[in-house]
């Protein structure tokens, strides 16, 4: 029985009573991001105040981890920076490609939070891309975001 | 995970195949999964396992022929083309087809592309006999609503580059083609209809006789999706008034990497070629180049010889089996299948709900679980079924579902496999919460 280390009861909470669900105004972006194997998609909208990430509010239909993972992201990057945001990202992104291995996911507590417990979903190759879409797109409309905010600064080409 | 679930005894008819001869013959089933249990595999849909005769063919053929098959004049060479085309004899003849009429590819993917760019080709073609069949504006190329991706975007990218109008026939609620306006969808101006015999997600197997008779009465080409339906029942090409008839042979217990184009002789002989290169020359020139006459005119460089041998030993072992039972087996299956998943609440299946006109894959959902979670718990219970769209997007959009949860079957299934599903669904349910809300 392994499914519980996937499955972890912090991933199940998120998943049943997802935080911050649902399409709010005001927004300075909002993206649709699919996973083209599977179907899943989330529409992201983010809503800045200076650097800070003021709101993020989407709606989606998925599996479980993909909901739980834009439920625990929520959590994680309201009232951080959008640098700051990306970096608990990449941090997530370092967890996904840790393979199960428990240590990774230790290192990353402070980080990641809730967001730790989705560690068991590194083992499943299949299941990695549902957790990290909502990053994606949070990567994507916050970056999106900044050009509304910063008209004249350069940012990353848009996908 | 473990569940014990009461199952009220049943009378269940003997299957037509002797299951457990067959699975000693699939080395892959005698593994074990997720901490060594048996492996339920419900995913021969999307590739089918290999029994040891097609492995032994292609070994055998490493082993003691192998050469570039229609090159060269040495001893393995003629061996290799006498295989090769050995092999050609066999598979054409599984569908009732001359050997001339066989084109190998690289799976139904590319034969289908095959087609399709042909038919563009055909647009800028030198011999006016090789431009008979191409689409412009003003043309019309017919799909239906049902179409794996592989039938369905080389139509939709051949009327980007054509200016050719995709039509396409919808779906009825219980997962049947919606014919009620074929007449007009299919019409004077309509050049080809692309249509599968056998839904790789619905599992509905559809009246090609009403679309042929209503192609032919408008003189459009007909192209006949078996991805599905070859491996499945018996196929005479003779019967089915198709010009085009495509599958693959990972599907039907074969290797990878090898696909037949059947096309009609006098069809094929007036297309242009889709790939270009060695082998499939008439006389080359540097000012220019003319074709050799089907098949080899499709298939351009060192084909994938040992692939195609291996599936001729496929061939041979379905044969030894009979298409006949093994069409019967899996209607005995699948009618169980849908028996064992209507007795679980909140389990719908998406397409025809009984064995009239209908294949062995089974597409469902359950209730408040997401069908990648199913498929999860049931991996975790050591069952291989499919999750997701299915390369068949528009038909999950049409039922309104984001995804399915897939099985499908093949010779070595049995009712043990099945009961094993409707325990994983019954055991997904527990674990997500599911189950006690009923």
């Amino acid at each position: 029985m392994q499914l519980e280390s996937m499955y972890q009861d912090v991933i199940l909470d998120h998943y049943k009573n997802p935080h911050g669900r649902g399409l709010r105004e005001p927004f300075e972006a909002e993206v649709h991001h699919v996973n083209p194997t599977c179907g899943d998609e989330v529409t992201l909208r983010v809503h800045l105040e200076g650097d800070t990430i003021a709101d993020v509010s989407y709606e989606g239909m998925g599996c479980s981890i993909s909901q739980a993972s834009v439920s625990a992201m929520y959590d994680l990057v309201i009232g951080r920076t959008v640098p700051q945001a990306l970096e608990t990202g990449e941090h997530f992104r370092t967890l996904m490609q840790a393979k199960g291995d428990l240590s990774v996911a230790a290192k990353l507590e402070d980080e990641l939070e809730d967001a730790v417990a989705f560690a068991g979903v590194s083992k499943y190759p299949a299941r990695i891309k549902c957790a990290l879409m909502s990053w994606m797109a949070l990567k994507d409309a916050s970056a999106r975001a900044m050009s509304v905010a910063h008209p004249t600064t350069p940012t990353e080409a848009k996908s | 995970m473990t569940q014990t679930v009461s199952r009220p005894a049943r009378a269940r008819s003997p299957l037509p195949l002797d299951v457990e001869a067959i699975r000693a013959d699939f080395p892959i089933l005698t593994r074990t999964v997720r901490d060594g249990k048996r492996l339920v595999y419900l995913d021969s849909g999307a590739t089918s396992q290999k029994p040891r005769q097609v492995l032994d063919a292609e070994r055998w053929f490493y082993e003691n022929v192998n050469a570039a098959p229609h090159r060269g004049a040495h001893q393995l060479a003629e061996e290799a083309t006498a295989a090769y085309e050995a092999a050609r004899a066999t598979i054409g003849a599984f569908i009732g087809a001359p050997e001339r009429e066989i084109v190998f590819t690289r799976n139904s993917t590319e034969a289908i592309n095959l087609v399709a760019y042909a038919l563009s080709n055909a647009v800028t073609a030198k011999e006016p006999e090789l431009r008979t069949y191409a689409v412009g504006q003003g043309d019309e190329i017919v799909v239906t609503e049902m179409e794996h991706h592989a039938n369905l975007l080389p139509w939709q990218q051949l009327c980007e580059r054509t200016g050719a109008t995709l039509r396409w026939l919808g779906l009825t609620d219980d997962g049947r083609l919606d014919l009620s306006d074929l007449a007009e969808v299919v019409n004077e101006r309509t050049k080809l209809v692309a249509v599968t015999q056998q839904s790789n997600i619905l599992g509905t197997i559809n009246p090609l006789g009403e679309i042929t008779a209503r192609a032919r009465e408008v003189g459009a080409l007909v192209h006949v999706d078996g991805a599905q339906s070859v491996p499945h029942q018996p196929i005479d090409v003779g019967e089915l008034d198709a010009d085009f008839l495509v599958f693959s042979g990972h599907k039907m217990l074969g290797p990878t990497g090898v696909g037949v184009l059947w096309g009609r002789y006098e069809v094929l002989d007036k297309l242009p070629p889709f790939l270009t290169g060695g082998s499939m020359i008439e006389v080359v020139r540097m000012e220019g180049s003319t074709f050799a006459a089907p098949p080899q005119r499709f298939e351009a460089g060192v084909p994938m010889t040992a692939q195609v041998i291996g599936l001729a030993a496929a061939v041979e072992y379905l044969q030894g089996l009979g298409m006949g039972k093994v069409e019967e087996h899996e209607k005995a299956l699948t009618g169980y299948a849908l028996e064992r998943l209507a007795e679980i609440p909140g389990v719908t299946v998406i397409g025809p709900p009984d064995t009239v006109a209908r294949g062995g894959a089974i597409s469902f959902t359950v209730d408040g679980i997401h069908p990648h979670d199913v498929g999860q718990v049931l991996d975790d219970l050591g069952i291989a079924v499919r999750v997701g769209h299915h390369c068949a997007w528009p038909v999950v959009r049409r039922y309104g579902v984001p995804a399915t949860t897939r099985a499908t079957f093949y010779v070595h299934t049995g009712y043990d496999d099945i009961d094993a599903l409707a325990d994983g669904i019954r055991a997904a349910q527990k674990f997500f919460g599911t189950s006690e809300v009923r």
